[in-house]
């Protein structure tokens, strides 16, 4: 073999070796790829069963309710809705009307039962008078 | 002053941000300025 | 015309872009200084806080540029990387090699001050998310073309083998950017789009938007001291 037949050979070799890693990492990548089913595909039982699963959508405003270290709340995704439990430390940013995403099992009660609960924040920026401002100019074509 | 340096109660993460940052940062510039002298050096 | 592109190919030459690169590099590297100064007084001191989030979000003024670059930055290196193999130009590969180390500290820098942003504000430091994961792959793309080429001794082939291996990488630029968009993902869309206005205060977006000029005028004058570096070395 000549060297520069031996360095073509070791090119294709590290080519192929490049396009296995990249087709494994694409597998592994589809897989995993959906990170949080909405209410309405776990409805349709587009969600996987008898393992752990993420749902995510808004927590439904008025549902979130304390009892000692537990939480309940309903996450929506305005379609359909699915009841939580949940125990222990919540986000900062975990409040009623926003996102969240939230780990575990549905049980056969149609309650899911979450190991964590993630919060999921929206990518607007603004001061805290804008956001009033937004929220009471919502408010009022509401109640017109 | 103390109001801005507790950042709302997020010090640790904004300042761990930045800090960790620009550590990096002038790390690299003094890395560089180290190879960059080294090259100079030996023609 | 002729004589101007003339003029671009005698610079193509790692002896007369070597003096160029030093002026250049020094007037990019005093402007980013400033910038840095400017975009973090706007940062702290003018841009208002956040409704949502308070003070946490202001991480954003180095999170999203360091972001921006990390995928910019690779991008840039591929394109020398593929001139270099096409044209078989020296100073292209060094090029390449250059941007390397400056893009995988960005890439570093973006999932360091995410972490430390998804800790208080999403409640974790790390998810297996389509944005999260491509951007981790990234690192590991420039670690890889970097370990590559210095695996290999002969610079030229060192060059070659790394252009491959950058050229397939980006693959993944489109894939960490529209992420957010194509699947469910715990990261929020991208607030600054070429096809909107941003979603977010006027003040926060001139932050953002000096520090990440100041992002580029740092990678440009570090990028080009590195390439004096490696014309000094390699010739």
């Amino acid at each position: 073999m000549k060297p520069r037949h031996k360095r073509m050979a070791a090119i294709a070799l590290g080519v192929v070796a490049l396009g296995v890693v990249a087709s494994l990492v694409l597998v592994a990548f589809n897989r995993n790829i959906v990170f949080f089913f909405t209410p309405s595909q776990v409805a349709a039982n587009e969600a996987p069963q008898g393992r752990t699963f993420r749902i995510g959508g808004l927590v439904a405003p008025g549902s979130v309710k304390r009892d000692g270290v537990d939480v309940n709340f309903v996450v929506t995704d305005t379609a359909k809705a699915i009841p939580v439990l949940y125990r222990g430390q919540l986000p900062d940013l975990f409040r009623e009307g926003k996102g969240v995403v939230a780990q575990g099992e549905l049980g056969a009660d149609g309650v899911f039962r979450a190991r964590e609960v993630l919060a999921k924040h929206d990518e607007n920026y603004m001061p805290p008078e804008a956001a009033y401002a937004v929220e009471r100019a919502q408010k009022t074509i509401q109640t017109k | 002053m103390s109001e801005f340096f507790a950042m709302g109660g997020y010090a640790l993460y904004v300042w761990g941000s930045y800090g960790v940052a620009f550590a990096l940062l002038a790390l690299e510039v003094i890395l560089l300025a180290h190879r960059s002298r080294n090259a100079r050096r030996t023609p | 015309m002729s004589t101007d592109s003339l003029k671009w190919l005698w610079y193509a030459s790692p002896q007369t872009f070597y003096p160029l690169a030093g002026i250049l590099a020094r007037g990019c590297a005093v402007a980013a200084a400033v910038l840095a100064v400017i975009g973090l007084y706007i940062g702290f001191f003018v841009a208002p806080t956040d409704a949502q989030q308070g003070e946490a979000y202001r991480i954003i003024f180095i999170h999203v540029p360091a972001a921006w670059m990390s995928m910019f930055l690779y991008v840039v290196m591929a394109f020398w990387a593929a001139i270099g193999l096409a044209f078989n130009t020296r100073l292209s590969g060094m090029m390449a090699t250059a941007l390397a180390p400056t893009g995988a500290l960005f890439t570093f820098v973006a999932l360091w001050t995410g972490a430390l942003w998804g800790k208080p504000t999403w409640g974790t430091w790390w998810v297996w998310d389509a944005r999260l994961t491509s951007e981790l792959i990234l690192l590991f793309l420039y670690l890889g073309f970097m370990a590559l080429q210095a695996a290999i001794d002969e610079p030229r082939r060192a060059d070659r083998a790394g252009a491959v291996l950058a050229i397939v990488g980006v693959i993944n630029i489109p894939i960490i950017y529209y992420s957010v968009e194509w699947w469910n993902t715990l990261h929020q869309g991208a607030s600054v789009s070429l096809k909107s206005a941003p979603s977010m205060a006027a003040t926060m977006f001139a932050g953002m938007i000096v520090m990440a000029a100041a992002f580029w005028m740092y990678s440009i004058a570090v990028t080009l001291v590195r390439v004096r570096c490696i014309i000094l070395e390699r010739e």
